[in-house]
């Protein structure tokens, strides 16, 4: 086992060093993350995509540990092949990353860009503050996944937990399964489509009127993800009541007037 | 933040958990690292009761008397446990305070808890025929070696590591905590309670005994009630979603079930893996890796979910 050193503010590894271990072929790359840390395993990606110029990397077993493959800021494919702990693939601008297990807590936080695939389910908070690009977890999420999301789509192929899209502001959510209580809660916009039971609705969230802009929406992410045929959704959106939408910002009452 | 983990061996098979539970606690390290406790579940020798005590924490004052104040409560514990008409097979020192007792007894488990307790600075961990807890100060790998685990194997067991928020760092505010005097019972949380006060006078004038401040103590002690009242972990643990308040996953195990809670809100994360022989969980997968090879697949349990499985 690695023995991680700590600086004296508590940060892991701050003399820590890429490990050079992947094998690299061309625009392609692999290494094994068995025996690595997660700042190492980073540093590895890191250096593979920003100073040798690779362009697809494969990690093998990556054990569940938090924070791997996050702040990728530019155009690559990654696949890992394992599961990943908390804030697996987040902040990154541009990657398309296939995880082939399960994600845990706050996978894609705040993603900019990019396309990242679960094979597996995720965990709490999948998508939290999402900005751009399309998350697609084939499993099940846990609770509030998509809370406060700014962009971007989440399908999700199974069920999802409580308070799903709370204060959810712009973005559209698929969920395949069925969601728990407090959908959309004290959402200010965007889109969550549900084919299964809703438990509850929560607060300002309300049905909205299907148009051809649904399905054609639907139906190109699916196909795009081999998803097959969309199920029957239902489509909910925010109300637009509690937050007095019909008030003007002092900023844009100045310019109205 | 705390950290909680729990396996249980579905087909009743003996297996090093002592290691297992310290494996899965220290990978979770950084989510506490104030205290270590165990509740190991194994099979007790001849079937006798063992009861784990303590009679000093780790805020208690080391003057010069303390060593002849350790003996000689230690001597009266044990003359007191005889004059219950307890027959004593073994006593283990663990450390200068904390203590093993194997002893064959009939009586009521209740009386001789307070008798014990009774005793200044005695805690009475756990008591059972087969439920040991053990905790401490320091991450698991410390509490490991000083309570000498990797000789303990058994069925089932829970573990956790502290980070106090809501009581202070001493043995007493670590988890786990026992169902006093409903034997064989544990708890473990991560989480807070709101209504811990509310709960803690109601069941104190129900006649219930608390040892700590720790919010913790308050399920252990609910259980306790519940089930000394007839009903089932499960029914007990899915009454507790509306009883009591606050941000919650606990782990509570009995001689022969485990199961686990999750408050409304879904708020404290719980990893869950289930074999054919095996099911573990954890806060967090890497917990549960530390004990399984390979790729595993693994889920969240939603919000107000009970779960319980037997051996």
């Amino acid at each position: 086992m690695t023995q991680i050193t700590y600086d004296a503010r508590g940060l892991a590894e701050p003399f820590a060093d890429a490990p050079r271990i992947a094998e690299i072929d061309g625009e392609r790359a692999r290494f094994d993350a068995k025996d690595l840390t997660t700042r190492t395993i980073n540093l590895e990606l890191r250096r593979l995509l920003y100073e040798e110029g690779v362009k697809e990397v494969e990690i093998d077993n990556p054990g569940s540990r938090h924070s791997l493959a996050v702040g990728i800021l530019t155009r690559c494919r990654i696949r890992i092949n394992g599961s990943l702990g908390y804030f697996g693939c987040g902040l990154v601008d541009g990657p398309e990353i296939h995880v082939t297990g399960r994600v845990g807590w706050s996978a894609c936080e705040n993603m900019m860009s990019g396309v990242v695939v679960v094979d597996g389910n995720a965990g709490s908070l999948t998508g939290a503050a999402l900005r751009g690009g399309d998350l697609v977890v084939r499993g099940r999420v846990g609770a509030r996944s998509g809370i406060d999301q700014k962009g971007g789509t989440i399908i999700v192929g199974g069920s999802a937990g409580s308070m799903t899209g709370f204060m959810m502001q712009r973005g559209r959510i698929i969920i395949c399964g069925d969601v728990g209580p407090g959908l959309g809660d004290s959402m200010y916009d965007g889109t969550i489509y549900v084919a299964g039971k809703v438990k509850s609705l929560g607060i300002d969230c309300v049905p909205g009127e299907w148009t051809d802009a649904d399905t054609e929406f639907v139906e190109r992410k699916f196909r795009i993800y081999g998803l097959g045929s969309p199920p029957e959704l239902q489509k909910f959106v925010c109300g637009k009541v509690l937050y007095n939408y019909d008030l003007l910002e002092p900023a844009e009452r100045k310019l109205v007037l | 933040m705390c950290g909680i983990a729990g396996i249980i061996y579905r087909d009743g098979s003996q297996h090093p958990i002592g290691d297992e539970i310290t494996r899965m606690l220290q990978s979770m390290k950084h989510r506490g690292p104030d205290s270590t406790g165990y509740a190991l579940y194994g099979s007790s020798a001849n079937g006798n009761l063992v009861m784990r005590y303590k009679l000093a924490d780790a805020n208690t004052p080391r003057d010069f008397e303390f060593e002849e104040r350790l003996r000689k409560h230690r001597a009266i514990v044990e003359s007191r446990l005889a004059s219950l008409g307890a027959r004593i097979d073994k006593v283990d020192e663990e450390t200068p305070y904390a203590f093993r007792v194997s002893f064959e007894y009939d009586g009521d488990l209740k009386l001789l808890a307070d008798f014990v307790e009774d005793i200044p600075d005695a805690e009475v961990l756990s008591l059972g025929r087969s439920l040991e807890i053990i905790k401490d100060l320091g991450d698991a790998e410390t509490v490991h070696d000083q309570y000498g685990l990797s000789e303990f194997t058994g069925t089932h067991g829970i573990g956790h590591v502290r980070m106090a928020t809501e009581s202070e760092v001493d043995i007493a505010g670590a988890h786990p905590y026992w169902a006093y005097p409903y034997s064989d019972v544990a708890v473990v949380h991560n989480g807070q309670l709101t209504n811990y006060f509310m709960w803690r006078r109601r069941l104190e004038r129900a006649g219930r005994r608390f040892m700590s401040e720790c919010d913790s103590e308050i399920i252990a002690v609910y259980l306790a009630q519940e089930m000394g009242e007839g009903a089932s972990l499960k029914e007990a643990m899915d009454k507790s979603l509306d009883e009591l308040d606050g941000v919650f996953t606990y782990i509570a195990v009995t001689k022969d079930e485990l199961g686990v809670a999750k408050d409304e809100l879904a708020a404290k994360p719980l990893v869950l893996y289930e074999s054919d022989d095996l099911v573990a969980l954890a806060s967090e997968e890497i917990a549960i890796r530390a004990i399984v090879d390979g790729e595993i697949d693994t889920y969240d349990p939603f919000e107000r979910e009970v779960l319980v499985w037997k051996r």
